[in-house]
């Protein structure tokens, strides 16, 4: 959606924005017809944000990533990086700038962990010494001890996405592009992954992050704003709570009571009550074997939970526990798109990252069902 | 923090930095600004090490020693019997020998150089290497100069070992030129190979066909097993485009001296101006091919998407 990341007009002295996009269109020319995988994209992102960039496959995500870090020109418009132009002012991006994509195979199974970090590392002009000693920090930062002398060739996926991390920060970017970077990995590596990147950001402040995920508890844990992309264009663009509001009109309650008098009509009757349902399986038991109400409570806003709260006592109802439920990024997304996440994950491939649709453990269903694993895990 | 470094992974102090700190700088545009002295030296750097891979696989990967020593060794041996069953001139064991030596180089070029790049993006190091700060010609260097230490130790061994058990002696009265027509042909073969390392990706998968295409018709037009001259005018027009050919021919020539050499090629001095002249056609034409890849691959993404 055009302008809904629209930069805003800066004072002349600002410091530049970390990433400035104004108009990025970007059409493949493949036969039988050309593929749009961007198409009018506008975004700003402050320096020392974590932005991310949700969406399914073909969304267009990584084809942005490409074009901020320099590997592939926009058809149209333009976009820089703390000010320098993607297209003409390459090598200073890419002297401030790394980047990490998920499943990355990168390097040479020959050699070790140790010497191919080190490799990556003349790469970046690190003196001779200075590399070892470099890479070593960030092996032991990454956690890869005991794989220093291993080759690469025999690192599982989860220590080979630690090693392209520790590659990804060995030249002390000031802006790092991930993309899909907990791809393929089991939960516990994921988790790792994501520790490192904020403790990374943390270090110095302005450091920024882009990260492209279809994992939305992942984009909704890490990132301080986040855009939705679709068909290469940013559907909406906020905080996750800012995007949650979208999608809830009524603030919805979760209220586990001792009884309840009258029946849910009761509460329907209440002052700012919009709707109250029984929840799922009507009653619950308590550690002491009493039965208990659960009811969904959906109000007008907030502030009506105070007369609610007020009328209960009324009803002959004790309150045992309250929660609040929000909506998830899914909900948004469902919302915007008009269909499910999943579904659209399961459509066809994606013209940016075929590879990943490519390699056994990348299967539809197991990138789903990792989904699912990862997001169970983060709000757990 | 602690840090192990290189030698015998001592373990050093680092005050003032992290694992998460390395350079500090105040802002993106003053780590951005590089001065030349650290542009030159990232490249330089950049050339050990992508060189390191390939010359660590020498010590790894032992089968080259069957497939780059043995077999060449005889291949090389067949020619020198048949050399001996007709009774040839002795130097033309020689000629053969140094013909199979200069195989591991030829090898080296259209095998590994010419297809590095292509096989390098399909594995995803081609997007971090465009995305790094150096001069993607530093890669290239790397490249062949890990190449270079390689194939050498590949020629050498071929060379000691044939000239011991064939009985080969030569005969140099120019060291120095010898040894310049040596380098010499080195520098225009992977320049060669780096100009073909760019053609070959931007021709895609085709490029495994061609090299398989080339490899006979340039073994035989570059006379590794007979003087090129016999070749007449096709030796010629070989001398002229092909590095292997010009710089065996002078090399056997300065290797055997006071031999009796076919006539109808130029004289080694002529020939090293003439292997001069490729190594800066070829550099320069590298340099213009890679210009081209990185343009049309920024252009049509064909570095960053790898089914097209």
């Amino acid at each position: 959606m055009s302008g809904t990341g629209q930069p805003d007009p800066r004072p002349a002295n600002a410091q530049p924005l970390a990433i400035d996009v104004r108009g990025i269109r970007r059409v493949y020319k493949v036969k039988p017809k050309p593929v749009v995988a961007l198409d009018g994209v506008d975004l700003a992102v402050e320096p020392g944000e974590f932005f991310g960039l949700l969406g399914p496959n073909g969304a267009g995500k990584t084809t942005l990533i490409k074009i901020l870090t320099t590997l592939l020109l926009p058809s149209e418009g333009t976009a820089r990086i703390f000010g320098f132009d993607v297209e003409r002012q390459t090598k200073q991006i890419r002297r401030i700038m790394n980047m990490v994509a998920g499943g990355e195979q990168s390097g040479y199974g020959i050699l070790t962990v140790r010497e191919q970090l080190w490799m990556f590392s003349q790469f970046y002009g690190l003196p001779t010494r200075d590399g070892w000693n470099r890479v070593d920090e960030l092996i032991d930062a990454v956690g890869l001890d005991e794989q220093r002398e291993q080759r690469v060739s025999t690192l599982s996926t989860g220590q080979r996405q630690k090693m392209n991390f520790a590659r990804g920060l060995l030249n002390d970017p000031w802006i790092f592009f991930l993309d899909e970077p907990t791809l393929g990995l089991d939960v516990a590596a994921a988790r790792s992954v994501r520790e490192l990147i904020l403790a990374w950001k943390a270090a110095v402040p302005g450091r920024t992050v882009l990260l492209t995920t279809h994992y939305m508890a992942e984009a909704d844990e890490l990132c301080d704003r986040i855009a939705i992309v679709d068909h290469g264009r940013i559907l909406a663009l906020g905080t996750p709570e800012e995007l949650k509001k979208r999608v809830q009109r009524e603030s919805v309650f979760r209220i586990e009571l001792d009884r309840l008098d009258g029946g849910v009509g009761a509460l329907r009757r209440l002052p700012g009550v919009v709707n109250a349902a029984l929840a799922v399986g009507d009653q619950a038991t308590t550690a002491d074997d009493r039965q208990t109400v659960e009811v969904n409570l959906a109000l007008v806003d907030d502030a009506a939970l105070g007369d609610v709260v007020g009328a209960l006592g009324g009803l002959g109802a004790h309150i045992l526990a309250l929660r609040k439920s929000e909506p998830s990024l899914e909900d948004v997304f469902v919302e915007l798109v008009g269909r499910g996440f999943d579904e659209v994950v399961r459509d066809g491939p994606d013209p940016d990252r075929r590879d990943h649709h490519d390699r056994p453990t990348g299967g539809d269903r197991g990138a789903t069902d990792e989904a699912r694993e990862r997001e169970i895990e983060v709000v757990g | 923090m602690t840090a192990r470094g290189d030698a015998g992974r001592r373990t050093v102090d680092a005050p003032g930095r992290n694992a998460f700190v390395y350079r500090p700088t105040a802002s993106p545009q003053e780590a951005a600004n590089w001065t030349p002295r650290q542009v030159a030296m990232t490249n330089f750097r950049t050339v050990l090490g992508r060189a390191y891979p390939r010359v660590s696989g020498l010590f790894r990967e032992k089968s080259w020693v069957f497939f780059e020593i043995l077999l060449p060794f005889l291949a090389t041996s067949a020619f020198v019997f048949v050399y001996r069953a007709l009774e040839a001139p002795p130097q033309y064991i020689g000629f053969v020998v140094l013909g199979g030596a200069m195989t591991a180089f030829w090898l080296n070029v259209i095998w590994m150089m010419a297809q590095q790049l292509w096989w390098e993006k399909s594995q995803g190091n081609l997007e971090l290497y465009f995305a790094a700060p150096m001069h993607i010609m530093a890669v290239l260097f790397g490249m062949a100069f890990g190449g270079f230490v390689m194939s050498s130790t590949r020629a050498a061994a071929v060379l000691v070992v044939a000239t011991a058990v064939y009985g080969v002696s030569f005969s140099v009265d120019q060291w120095a030129l010898l040894i310049g027509v040596f380098l010499l042909t080195l520098a225009a073969l992977y320049g060669l190979g780096m100009m073909l390392a760019s053609l070959f990706l931007m021709w895609g998968r085709e490029a495994w066909h061609l090299t398989q295409l080339l490899v006979e018709p340039v073994y035989f037009v570059s006379g590794l097993n007979f003087p090129i001259a016999r070749l007449g005018v096709l030796g010629s027009v070989a001398i002229s485009i092909l590095p292997l050919a010009v710089g065996l021919d002078a090399m056997r020539q300065l290797a055997f001296a006071g031999s009796a050499y076919p006539a109808g090629t130029p004289a080694p001095a002529i020939e090293a101006g003439i292997l001069v002249a490729m190594v800066v056609v070829f550099i320069v034409l590298s340099r213009w091919t890679l210009a081209i890849l990185e343009r049309r691959a920024r252009s049509e993404g064909r570095l960053s998407v790898r089914w097209q």
